[in-house]
């Protein structure tokens, strides 16, 4: 067996540190732009009011320019404010509530072009801790000439990695940054719960968990539980949303009706659907995964691939909780917000089978690395 | 056309109801439950009253959820079917709830009976819903896409266009639109202009749907489900597995005798062992000497062994290792364990040698401290037993006791107290021959007598006291330990897993839908060309598939542009699909309706 290279695993430690700062500081940027949500609404009203503004005297021009003034072009304007009021999230909250819902955040999460400066420069930070991270990773992944999810350790500080990856991912594509402060917030947990709850210095692993299905077993555990994290979030947000919608419709004005952040998050319909459509890819993640190769995985070590192991149990009660969510939403009085409790309770016990199976539970998957 | 659904509460099948104008399927839901509280029912109506509750979507949403919920305590108690030994001791420990517990199987969670009712319902439900969805996806798929509804601008998805003067005429419109269609993979029904039975006249259309692959994944993820159930229960029953202590160079034929355990499926036939032989050559253990953290660390195991298959097979060379087990004939040798067997010798107070050979020991720890237990029943004129630990390193401790402080035989020792008296070996009952048991039995050695334990290194020999006898420790050889399995349908369970999956796959990411083209004329003489889509299942790309349509049939007509002047206006005619949806009626497929 190949010696560990010390020197790497050093430096995986080192920017593993450094990831996790910057981390903190993502962090902090994303909860920062939450906290500020009111202001950047309030500045994006201002930018449409001074828009509207403009036009409206661009139009005034025109017609003096032209000498026609049918009164057309008039009407349709006010209509068109008149609509916009009307469209107002929050009315009556103190600030004048020219700006739509869909001026904020829009139905498929795509980006409005809402600019959001220290949103911005959350996720920037995330980008470069997320490059620090993966160097440590790979660097610890080089030292010890394996994949690194072999202990409570690595799988933690890998398993953020790949949250923080599939955030960005999901970034590119879509608005998710109402996410940022949840993302980010389990992010740093992870790797500094890793660091101070369970330092494991880099070494070779015990006859057991060398296989090649190691990779493939945890890799896609970890890639099914990061998506089931944001759906997680984004079901929790959904449910906030949904009683934030039936507060209005209602004319109640509540703390969450009034919340502004909940103001940049898309609709309760619209982070269902995605929410579901997540899942759907990590449940069929969370089969192949945890399930089929650890089946496999497990017929080869033990010689059964099914002996009902704590582990099993919950991997397979996971299961079914995510089945009945996909059929909740099929089911007449069952979509909505019962199928979204359906995916947290889920997602519960994916936190329980990880935090409190692998450390308090006798089991064949007691490979956690902690002292005894 | 009215479709019956599979399950009455389908939120699905509403939304397509609703979308197409047609009533839902709410009274069907809810009339099985009125018919419940009639007081003439009669014992038919019962059965099929309780057969329709079952394969209602609903309860297979919570036998689903009980299943999770039943699973569950499965990990709270120690289970019989991982260790029996576990279970005994907490039954021992807890001796009022223990019985309870037991009475109720949650010992046996896996094999109890509320269990198995559970998911065997759960499957009874599940096959009264595939076999008439199976039936009405076949017959679906050979019959024409289903009727254009009257209006299609109330489908979730609609548009149309009004071609040029110069453009083609209705019939041509139509048949290009069916090209379109088949060219975007729907099958296509084209249907000529008529008059309804009510004398409606019902324009030319076409009748298209795709994605009828959808549903079949999704049967066949359910279908490969009820796979996967049917060969678990083959599998226990056809299965046998055993366990086989081997020591060095000693060799294990399959047959029943030679097992140490041996767990037989209930088929199970002799007739079925393999004939096969394995013998243990050598063992080989790695030690981590690196790492200043993880220094003595096992990094690997390798048992070298000569294999034989049938009873005249050529003896070969093979490996065998933890995570790469062995195949011979169907059946798998697994490395389940390894340890030190010490060989000893014991001379009763007769001087005769009672005992001879090697001790399997069991290794407790990182260092190998390994528990041995020896019962020498032969020995005269009083029975002798053992117990004491094996330490590979043998190092004085703060105490004053040894400890072991490496896994590997640098100064073994073996550490032993000793007793005489009756073992009970020959009331015939079994015995756990790791455990002895002290209680009838007079202690001769042990760090609390006189004479103190015994420690021993190898070439040694101790006499015991009372001039018992003696025992001598002349080496330590390996030993390991085998499980070896049988299960005939394990392949079958792993085959109907991946076609779950690719069904499952398939039905998830699969999108059906059905699409309406209605081609009419207007006063102008022009051609007019509307159409709609309806998703069935969850569908979020239904907006881009109408943007898709509309460009495709863009490019083969001249359409005129909307000019809302020139018209009567009529705004839904120009409701030109954009990438900003606004509304979107199909992307929640039910309402809360309850």
């Amino acid at each position: 067996m190949s010696p560990i290279d010390q020197e790497l695993a050093e430096y995986s430690d080192l920017f593993m540190w450094t990831a996790a700062i910057i981390y903190t500081a993502a962090f902090i940027a994303f909860a920062v732009d939450m906290a500020r949500s009111s202001a950047t609404i309030r500045r994006l009203e201002a930018e449409l009011a001074q828009e509207h503004a403009e036009r409206r005297e661009s139009v005034r021009a025109e017609r003096q320019l032209a000498h026609a003034g049918t009164g057309v072009a008039d009407a349709s304007e006010s209509a068109d404010a008149g609509g916009r009021l009307g469209d107002a999230g929050v009315p009556g909250d103190g600030t004048a509530g020219i700006a739509s819902a869909e001026d904020l955040v829009d139905e498929d999460m795509d980006y409005v072009g809402l600019k959001r400066p220290i949103a911005n420069v959350a996720v920037a930070l995330t980008v470069i801790a997320a490059l620090s991270h993966w160097f440590a990773v790979v660097a610890r992944g080089l030292a010890s000439h394996r994949v690194p999810v072999a202990n409570m350790y690595e799988f933690l500080t890998t398993g953020a990695a790949i949250v923080a990856t599939v955030f960005l991912l999901v970034l590119l594509r879509k608005d998710v940054r109402f996410l940022g402060t949840f993302a980010l917030g389990l992010v740093v947990v992870m790797t500094t719960a890793a660091q101070m709850g369970f330092p494991t210095p880099v070494a070779h692993v015990q006859p057991a968990l060398q296989s090649y299905w190691i990779a493939i077993h945890v890799t896609l555990a970890v890639l099914a539980i990061s998506l089931f994290t944001l759906t997680f979030a984004m079901n929790v947000l959904q449910l906030m949303q949904s009683r934030r919608e039936d507060a209005l419709d209602a004319g109640r004005r509540t703390r969450l009706a009034r919340a502004a952040f909940m103001r940049l998050v898309p609709s309760s319909m619209a982070l269902e659907n995605w929410a579901y459509r997540m899942n759907a890819v990590a449940f069929v993640l969370w089969m192949l995964g945890p399930l089929i190769t650890g089946a496999i995985w497990a017929e080869e070590a033990w010689g059964r691939y099914w002996g009902w192991d704590v582990k099993e149990v919950w991997t397979f009660v996971i299961w079914v909780v995510y089945a009945g969510y996909l059929h909740a939403r099929a089911t007449r009085g069952w979509s909505g917000n019962r199928a979204a409790w359906l995916s947290i309770i889920g997602y519960g016990c994916i936190i329980f089978n990880y935090a409190v199976v692998n450390v308090y539970f006798p089991g064949l998957h007691s490979y956690a690395g902690l002292p005894e | 056309m009215r479709e019956p659904s599979a399950h009455r509460d389908n939120a699905r099948e509403d939304a397509v109801r609703r979308a197409t104008g047609e009533p839902p399927a709410e009274e069907a839901g809810t009339r099985p439950r009125r018919e419940a509280t009639l007081p003439q029912l009669g014992f038919v109506g019962m059965l099929r009253w309780a057969w329709t509750q079952l394969t209602s979507m609903r309860t297979a949403l919570f036998l689903l959820l009980l299943l999770a919920v039943a699973a569950v305590p499965g990990s709270i108690f120690p289970q019989r079917v991982q260790d029996a030994f576990a279970v005994e001791t907490w039954i021992e420990d807890n001796p009022t709830v223990g019985p309870v517990l037991d009475f109720f199987q949650l010992f046996d969670v896996y094999s109890s009976v509320w269990f198995s009712a559970i998911y065997l319902l759960l499957f009874i439900s599940l096959i009264g819903c595939i076999v008439p969805r199976a039936r009405k996806h076949w017959q679906q798929m050979r019959t024409r896409p289903p009727r254009t509804p009257r209006r299609l601008e109330r489908l979730p998805e609609y548009g149309a266009l009004e071609l040029e003067a110069d453009g083609p005429d209705a019939e041509q419109a139509l048949q290009d639109a069916a090209g379109v269609l088949r060219r975007r993979r729907y099958r296509v029904d084209v249907r000529p202009a008529a008059t309804d039975s009510r004398g409606r006249d019902v324009p030319a259309s076409v009748g298209a749907e795709r994605g009828y692959l959808k549903e079949t994944g999704n049967l066949v993820f359910h279908i490969a489900l009820v796979g996967v159930l049917i060969c678990v229960a083959l599998g226990s029953v056809f299965s046998y597995r055993g366990q086989k202590v081997l020591m060095e160079d000693e060799g294990f034929v399959n047959a029943l005798v030679a097992y140490d355990n041996f767990y037989p499926g209930t088929y199970f036939d002799e007739e079925d062992l393999h004939p096969f032989s394995v013998q243990l050559d050598g063992f080989e253990r790695v030690f981590d000497r690196e790492s200043a953290t993880h220094f003595g660390q096992a990094l690997d195991f390798t048992a070298d062994v000569t294999v034989r298959d049938g009873v005249e097979g050529e003896p070969q060379q093979e490996q065998l290792k933890v995570n790469d087990p062995l195949t011979i004939g169907g059946t798998r040798v697994f490395l389940v364990g390894n340890g030190y067997a010490p060989e000893v010798t014991v001379r009763d107070g007769d001087g005769e040698v009672a005992f001879s050979g090697p001790v399997v020991t069991r290794p407790d720890d990182q260092v190998y401290t390994s528990m041995m237990v020896l019962k020498v029943p032969d020995a005269q004129p009083e029975q002798l037993g053992f117990v004491g630990l094996l330490l590979p390193t043998a190092h004085d401790g703060d105490t004053g006791a040894a400890i072991s402080v490496d896994p590997e035989l640098g100064n073994p020792e073996l550490q032993l107290n000793s007793y005489h008296g009756d073992l009970g070996l020959d009331e015939g009952e079994p015995q756990n021959v790791y455990v002895l048991d002290t209680d009838d039995l007079t202690a001769l050695n042990s760090r609390e007598l006189e004479a103190g334990g015994i420690e021993l290194s190898p070439g040694e020999t101790y006499d015991l006291p009372e001039d018992m006898g003696s025992i001598s420790y002349e080496g330590t050889i390996d030993y390991i330990a085998m499980d070896i399995h049988y299960n005939p349908a394990q392949l079958y369970v792993l085959g109907f897993s991946l076609l779950a999956l690719s069904g499952l796959v398939v039905s998830l990411f699969l999108r059906r839908r059905r699409a309406w083209v209605t081609v009419t004329t207007t006063e102008q003489g022009r051609t007019l060309v509307s159409y709609g889509l309806l998703a069935r299942g969850e569908d979020f790309r239904l907006r881009d598939e109408n943007i898709a349509l509309r460009r495709q049939m863009e490019k083969i007509w001249p359409v005129r542009a909307p000019e809302a002047e020139d018209d009567e206006p009529d705004a839904s005619l120009h409701d030109r699909p954009t990438d900003r949806p606004t509304d979107r009626p199909n992307a929640r497929p039910t309402d809360r309706d309850d």
